[in-house]
C-alpha cells in the first residue's frame, strides 16, 4: 500500500510542482481560471456557458491584447458539476494567483465561500450560489450580480400581476412553483410565501426529486388537478426540457410557464419543438448575434478557429451569451481594479475592490458593444448583487427573443430576506470574520 | 531479502494469533504510521493534502464501514452514502446545539446516530438476502436523502438548505472552518482513521468478526452453530453505519467544509464506496485502503498528473479518458485478480518471502 | 383526527370526486410502469442467461439512444441509423462476451456485478467522447412515431392519452410477447432457457455458452435501444437518463430477477403505485415521494415473498 501511495504521491506532487515552474515565466498576465463543466449529466448547460466565457476573454486577448494591455491567461478546469472535482480545481488554480474564481455550481460555491476571505480570492457566482452573499458587509469576498433567485421570483410575481392587470388582481390566483427538490430549487420558496400572504395568491409547490428529473408525469398530474394560473420553473439540467414537454403533453398553456434564467437554455425549449413557442424564461441579457460584441467574437475568435464551439451556429445561443456576460463582468471588474489601483497586473485583492466598485452604465455598455444586450449593473460595498433589471425572454420556436420590458425586482421585499439570511449565516458560523476590508469611496 | 520470518519463534498462543505476527509487518506498519503522521504533513503541500490525502482517508473510513457489512457479513448495501449523510447532519446538529464540546468528540459521536438509523434499515436483512437486499438499502438511501432536504430542522432552517461548518477551536487552533489549515485537518482525520481502524481490526479478528464471517459464508449453518442471526446482522449494520457516519461527519467537517446532501451524499457516493470495497478486496481492511486509494486518487492523478508530465490534453478529453481508463482498469483488475487489490498485496508479500526462489 | 381523515378518507373522496383524474393517474402509472418494465427486461434477460446482475443496462439505454440520434445528426437516414445502432449493440455484446464475461467465468456474482460497473464507466466515457455531452432531441417523428394526443370524454371529464404513450405501450407489450414466443418455441430460445436452468447441463448437451451470452447481451441491447427511444421521446437524450434506470431495481426485485412476466407485473405495480401514492398521499408529506416510494413498495412485497413475486423459490440447504 505504501508503494502505491508513494507513487501516486509523487505523481501528484509533480502535478503541483510543475505548473508552479511554468508560471514563474508568465508574470505579466492576469490569470483567470474558469471552472467549467463540459462533461457529466449537466453538460448540456455547461458547454455553451463555458464556450461563451472563454470566447469573450479570448476575444479581448485577440482584439485588445487583453485588459488594459495585459494578456489574460485563461485556463479551464473541468468540474463535471461535481463538488469534489470542483474543489480540486480550486486548489489546483489557487497557487497560480487567480484574480477571481467562477465556481459555476452552487455546491462548489457553498464550499468556497468560507475559504475566499482566507485565500484572498474573490468569488464571482453570477446569479447563482448563496443569495445571502449579496450582503457585502458579511461576505466581502463573494459577489453574485446581477440578480438573486429571490429577485427572480419577485419579478415573476410582478409579471403575473402585470399580466392580470395589477397587484390587486392577484388575490385568489394560483402560482405553481415546480422546482428541483434540492436547496437550489427550494430557494425561492420563502420569498414567494411572503408575497403570497401579502397579495393573497395561493402558492402551490411541485418538488421534482433529482433522481426523477426526467420522469415528471406524476407531478404534472398534480398540476392538472390544481390548475395553477402560472407556473414558475426553478429547474436545472434535464429537468427543464422534460418540464416543457410535460407542459405540452398536459395541455398546460405554455406561455404561462416561466423558467428562472437557468431554465432558459436553447436545448431546454428545443425539446418541445415549435409547439414550445411561448415558453418564457427570465433573463438578464439578450440572445442572438446581433450585437457588436458577439460580432467581434465571431470575427476575432470563431473566424480564427480559436473557439471551442462545435458548431458556429451555437454562438449567440442564450447560454452562450450568458457566458459572454459573465466574462464581461470579470473583465470590467479587472478594468475597474486597474483604474482604482493604477497597477496593470492586478491581483485578487485588487479585483475584489474592482468588483465592489463595478458600475457598468448604459454608456459603458455601448462602448462594450453591448447596447441593449444587458441592463446596467451596479454593485456597491454593501450590496454585492445590485438587484438589477431582468426581462422575459420568449422562445419563438427556434430562438429566444425579448418579450417584455426590463423589469426591476421588488427590492424592498428581497433585501430584508437577504439581510436576515446573512445574519443567520454569520451567527451560525461562530468565528465568521468581521469585515475588515475598507470600502472604496464611490468613484 | 528483508522480508524473512526465519528465526521468529512464537512461544505463546497470543503471539501466534496476533494480527501482525511477523516482525517486518510491525516495522512496516510503524513506518507507514510515521510517514502518515510526520512525513506527509512535512513534505506534502496543501494541494496534496487537500485533494489527495484527506479524500483518501475519508473514503477509506467509509470503505471500512461498508466492508464490515458487505465484505465480512456478506450483506450488500447501496445506502452508505445516506448513512454518511446521517453522520454529517448529526454532527452539525450536535455542534450547533452544544458548541462548547470538542468537535472531535462530536464527529465520533455522530457515528452513533448513523448506527441507530442503520439498525432500522438493517431489519429487513433478516428476511431478504443477496441482491434482493439492495432494495432495502436503496430505500434507505433515497428516503434519507429526501429527509435531508425535507426536514429544515436538520440544517437549522438555512435559507439555502446547506450545512455550513462553523469554526471550532481546540487549544486555540482551529480544527474546522476556513481557518483550519489542511495540515491540522489532515492530522485530526488521520488520528480518527487510525484509531477506528485499530478498533475495526480488533473487531473483525475477534469473536464478533468470526460470527460475521460465519454468517457471510452461510447464515443457516451459522445459525445451527449457535450464532444468533438477528444480533449478528444488526450489529454488522450498526458498526458499518457507525463508520460510514463518522466518515460522513469527517467529510463535511474536515474536508468539504460545507455543502448539501443532494450533492455530497447521493447514490453515486454509495456506488463509489461499493466500488472501493470490491476493487480493494471484500473482507479485508487493507483492501479498504487500497480500494479507496485506487478509486479516489486515480482520477485526480490522471487529471492533474498527466498534464504535469508535459502531455497537454484538454479538460474534456482528459475527463472522458479518465472514465474510459477507470472502467478499463476496473475490468482489468477484476480479470487479473477477482479478489481485489488486497489479494494482489498478499501475493506480493508471499512472493517477497520466497524471493529469489519461485516456490 | 384530522390526520387520520387526511390519510384514510380524503384521498378516497378525491378519487371518487374526480374519477377522470383517477383514470388519468392510472394511465400515467401504467405507461410509466411499462417503461420501467422495459428497462427491467434488459436486466432480466442477462441475469437469466448468465447470472450477471448487469448494472450497465442503464447506460446501455443512453448509449443506444445517443448512437441513434448521433448518427442521424451526422446525416444518416433515420432507419439506416436505427439499423446501424442495432449493429453497434451487437458489437458491444460481442465485445462484452469476449473481453469481460469469458475471462470472468465462474467468478462470484458480486465480481461480475462490479465488472458491469467498469463497463458503465467505459460506455460513459466513450459516449461522451464520441457524441459530446449536449442533450439531444429524440428523432421520434423521423421514426414515424405518432405525435399528439387523444382526448376521451368519460366520467364527467377528459382523459388525455398521448399517442406516443400508446405507441410505447403497444411496442413494449408486443416486444414482450415476441420475447416470450422466442423463448418458448425457437431453438435458440430453448437453448437460452437451458442455460438459465443450469450452465453445466446446457454445456453437456452441446450448447455454446459463449454464443448464448452474445445473443442475450445483444437482445438486451435491442431492448435498451427501444427503451432509449421511448424515454428519449418523453424528455430528451442525455446522460441524466441513466438515473431513471435505477428505477428498474425495485421493479426487478419485486418481480424476481429471472422472470419476464415478473418484470412486467413488477413494473406495473411500481409505476401505478408510485403515481397514485404521489398524487393522493404525496402532498401530505411535502411531495417528491417518487424518489423512494418505489423502493418501499418493493420492500413491503419482499417482506412476504423474499424471492420476489415470480422469482424462483430460494431453497437453502446446509
Amino acid at each position: 500500500m505504501r508503494k502505491f501511495i508513494l507513487v501516486l504521491g509523487l505523481l501528484t506532487g509533480a502535478a503541483v510542482g510543475a505548473p508552479a515552474i511554468q508560471q514563474a515565466a508568465a508574470q505579466d498576465q492576469i490569470y483567470v481560471p474558469l471552472l467549467t463543466y463540459r462533461t457529466g449529466p449537466f453538460a448540456g448547460s455547461g458547454i455553451p456557458i463555458a464556450d461563451g466565457m472563454r470566447d469573450y476573454l479570448e476575444m479581448l486577448n485577440q482584439r485588445d491584447g487583453g485588459i488594459g494591455g495585459v494578456k489574460i491567461a485563461i485556463e479551464e478546469c473541468e468540474t463535471g458539476y461535481d463538488t469534489k472535482k470542483g474543489v480540486e480545481c480550486y486548489e489546483a488554480t489557487k497557487s497560480k494567483n487567480p484574480v477571481v474564481v467562477n465556481p459555476y455550481s452552487t455546491g462548489i460555491t457553498l464550499q468556497l465561500i468560507p475559504r475566499a476571505s482566507v485565500d484572498k480570492i474573490p468569488i464571482l457566482s453570477m446569479a447563482y450560489g448563496l443569495s445571502a452573499s449579496a450582503d457585502g458587509n458579511t461576505f466581502p469576498w463573494i459577489f453574485n450580480p446581477p440578480v438573486t433567485y429571490w429577485d427572480g421570483a419577485s419579478v415573476m410575481v410582478g409579471y403575473m400581476a402585470q399580466q392580470l392587470g395589477g397587484f390587486d388582481k392577484l388575490k385568489g390566483k394560483k402560482l405553481g412553483l415546480i422546482h428541483l427538490d434540492a436547496p437550489y430549487g427550494k430557494e425561492p420558496i420563502p420569498l414567494l410565501q411572503d408575497l403570497s400572504k401579502r397579495y393573497g395568491f395561493e402558492l402551490k409547490l411541485y418538488p421534482v426529486p433529482a433522481a426523477d428529473m426526467q420522469n415528471q408525469s406524476g407531478i404534472w398530474l398534480g398540476i392538472r388537478r390544481d390548475r395553477p394560473d402560472f407556473i414558475y420553473n426553478q429547474g436545472f439540467g434535464a429537468m427543464n426540457p422534460t418540464a416543457v414537454k410535460e407542459a405540452l403533453r398536459n395541455n398546460f398553456p405554455i406561455d404561462k410557464l416561466v423558467g428562472v434564467w437557468w431554465a432558459g437554455g436553447d436545448d431546454d425549449a428545443r425539446a418541445g419543438g415549435a409547439e414550445a413557442k411561448g415558453y418564457k424564461s427570465l433573463n438578464f441579457h439578450q440572445a442572438g448575434t446581433n450585437f457588436p460584441v458577439i460580432q467581434d467574437i465571431l470575427k476575432n475568435v470563431a473566424d480564427k478557429n480559436l473557439s471551442k464551439v462545435d458548431n458556429r451556429n451555437r454562438i449567440g445561443e442564450n447560454l452562450y451569451n450568458r457566458g459572454v456576460y459573465n466574462s464581461m463582468l470579470i473583465a470590467e471588474a479587472v478594468r475597474t481594479a486597474q483604474k482604482l489601483t493604477g497597477k496593470k497586473v492586478v491581483n485578487g485583492e485588487d479585483v475584489r475592490r474592482g468588483l465592489e466598485n463595478l458600475n457598468i452604465s448604459e454608456q459603458r455598455l455601448k462602448e462594450l458593444g453591448m447596447e441593449g444586450f444587458a441592463a446596467p449593473v451596479q454593485v456597491s460595498c454593501s450590496d454585492h448583487n445590485g438587484h438589477n433589471k431582468v426581462f422575459m425572454a420568449e422562445w419563438d420556436g427556434s430562438k429566444y427573443v425579448k418579450a417584455s420590458d426590463w423589469m426591476a425586482p421588488l427590492k424592498d421585499e428581497v433585501r430584508p430576506l437577504i439581510d436576515s439570511a446573512a445574519k443567520e449565516y454569520a451567527a451560525g458560523n461562530s468565528g465568521w470574520p468581521k469585515r475588515t476590508e475598507a470600502c472604496d469611496k464611490a468613484t | 531479502m528483508f522480508y524473512r520470518e526465519a528465526g521468529q519463534f512464537k512461544t505463546t498462543y497470543a503471539s501466534d494469533m496476533a494480527v501482525l505476527p511477523i516482525l517486518q509487518d510491525r516495522i512496516g506498519l510503524a513506518v507507514i504510521l510515521l510517514i502518515g503522521f510526520v512525513g506527509i504533513p512535512l513534505l506534502g503541500g496543501n494541494f496534496f493534502l487537500q485533494t489527495v490525502m484527506i479524500p483518501f482517508l475519508v473514503f477509506s473510513l467509509a470503505a471500512i464501514g461498508l466492508n464490515i457489512l458487505t465484505g465480512y457479513t456478506g450483506l450488500l448495501s447501496l445506502g452508505s452514502g445516506a448513512f454518511m449523510g446521517v453522520g454529517a447532519y448529526a454532527c452539525y446538529k450536535l455542534t450547533t446545539i452544544y458548541p462548547g464540546v470538542n468537535i472531535v468528540i462530536w464527529i465520533v459521536a455522530s457515528g452513533f446516530f448513523a448506527a441507530a438509523i442503520g439498525v432500522v434499515f438493517g431489519l429487513p436483512s433478516l428476511r431478504i438476502k443477496g441482491f434482493y437486499l439492495i432494495v432495502a438499502t436503496l430505500a434507505a438511501q433515497f428516503f434519507l436523502q429526501w429527509s435531508f432536504v425535507r426536514i429544515p430542522w436538520l440544517y437549522n432552517y438555512n435559507a439555502s438548505g446547506a450545512i455550513e461548518v462553523p469554526q471550532r477551536l481546540f487549544a486555540g487552533i482551529p480544527l474546522t472552518g476556513a481557518n483550519a489549515t489542511p495540515v491540522t485537518r489532515y492530522l485530526v482525520l488521520l488520528g480518527i482513521v487510525t484509531f477506528l481502524t485499530w478498533i475495526a481490526s480488533n473487531l473483525v479478528h475477534g469473536r464478533i468478526g468470526r460470527s460475521w464471517m460465519a454468517v457471510r459464508d452461510m447464515d443457516i449453518a451459522a445459525e445451527l452453530m449457535g450464532i444468533r442471526l438477528l444480533p449478528a446482522k444488526l450489529l454488522a449494520f450498526a458498526v458499518s453505519s457507525f463508520y460510514c457516519g463518522v466518515a460522513g461527519a469527517c467529510m463535511m467537517f474536515l474536508w468539504y467544509g460545507g455543502g448539501e446532501a443532494n450533492d455530497a451524499f447521493n447514490i453515486n457516493q454509495s456506488f463509489t464506496i461499493l466500488f472501493m470495497v470490491i476493487i480493494g478486496g471484500l473482507g479485508s481492511l487493507i483492501g479498504s485502503f487500497l480500494g479507496a486509494a485506487f478509486i479516489s486518487i486515480l482520477p485526480t492523478a490522471l487529471k492533474f498528473g498527466v498534464p504535469a508530465l508535459g502531455i497537454a490534453i484538454p479538460g474534456t478529453v482528459a475527463e472522458h479518458a479518465t472514465y474510459i481508463l477507470l472502467g478499463a482498469l476496473i475490468i482489468f483488475f477484476l480479470i487479473v485478480e477477482p479478489h481485489g487489490l488486497a489479494r494482489l498485496w498478499q501475493i506480493g508479500k508471499q512472493k517477497l518471502r520466497m524471493w529469489p526462489f519461485p516456490y | 383526527m384530522d390526520l387520520i381523515y387526511s390519510i384514510f378518507v380524503d384521498p378516497f373522496l378525491q378519487m371518487a370526486g374526480a374519477p377522470d383524474l383517477l383514470v388519468q393517474t392510472l394511465w400515467e402509472g401504467f405507461v410509466g410502469g411499462i417503461l420501467y418494465a422495459l428497462i427491467a427486461l434488459g436486466f432480466v434477460l442477462i441475469f437469466k442467461a448468465s447470472g450477471v446482475f448487469n448494472f450497465a443496462q442503464g447506460i446501455m439505454v443512453v448509449f443506444a439512444a445517443l448512437t441513434l440520434v448521433g448518427l442521424y445528426e451526422k446525416g444518416v437516414p433515420a432507419f439506416l441509423a436505427l439499423a446501424l445502432t442495432i449493429g453497434v449493440m451487437f458489437l458491444i455484446a460481442a465485445a462484452v462476451e469476449r473481453v469481460v464475461l469469458r475471462p470472468l467465468v465462474n467468478q462470484p456474482d458480486i465480481i461480475l456485478f462490479m465488472a458491469t460497473f467498469g463497463l458503465t464507466y467505459l460506455l460513459i466515457g466513450l459516449g461522451e467522447a464520441i457524441f459530446g455531452g449536449n442533450p439531444k432531441v429524440m428523432i421520434a417523428e423521423q421514426l414515424y412515431l405518432p405525435k399528439g394526443a387523444v382526448d376521451i370524454k368519460m366520467l364527467g371529464g377528459v382523459v388525455t392519452l398521448q399517442k406516443i404513450d400508446i405507441a410505447a405501450a403497444v411496442i413494449a407489450l408486443a416486444m414482450i410477447a415476441c420475447l416470450s414466443v422466442f423463448f418458448q418455441y425457437t431453438r435458440i430460445g430453448r437453448a437460452l432457457r437451458a442455460v438459465a436452468d443450469s450452465h453445466k447441463a446446457a454445456l453437456s448437451v452441446g450448447i455454446s455458452l459463449n454464443q448464448i451470452w452474445v445473443i442475450v447481451w445483444f437482445l438486451a441491447g435491442v431492448v435498451a435501444l427501444i427503451t432509449g427511444i421511448m424515454w428519449g421521446a418523453r424528455s430528451d437524450v442525455s446522460f441524466a437518463l441513466q438515473v431513471v434506470a435505477l428505477k428498474a431495481l425495485p421493479v426487478l426485485v419485486l418481480g424476481g430477477f429471472t422472470s419476464i412476466p415478473g418484470a412486467v407485473v413488477g413494473g406495473l405495480i411500481i409505476g401505478i403505485g408510485e403515481k397514485i401514492g404521489e398524487f393522493y398521499w404525496g402532498p401530505l408529506v411535502g411531495g417528491a415521494t417518487e424518489s423512494w416510494l418505489a423502493y418501499c413498495i418493493a420492500l413491503v412485497f419482499l417482506m412476504f415473498r423474499p424471492q420476489g413475486l415470480f422469482g424462483e423459490r430460494i431453497i437453502e440447504r446446509i
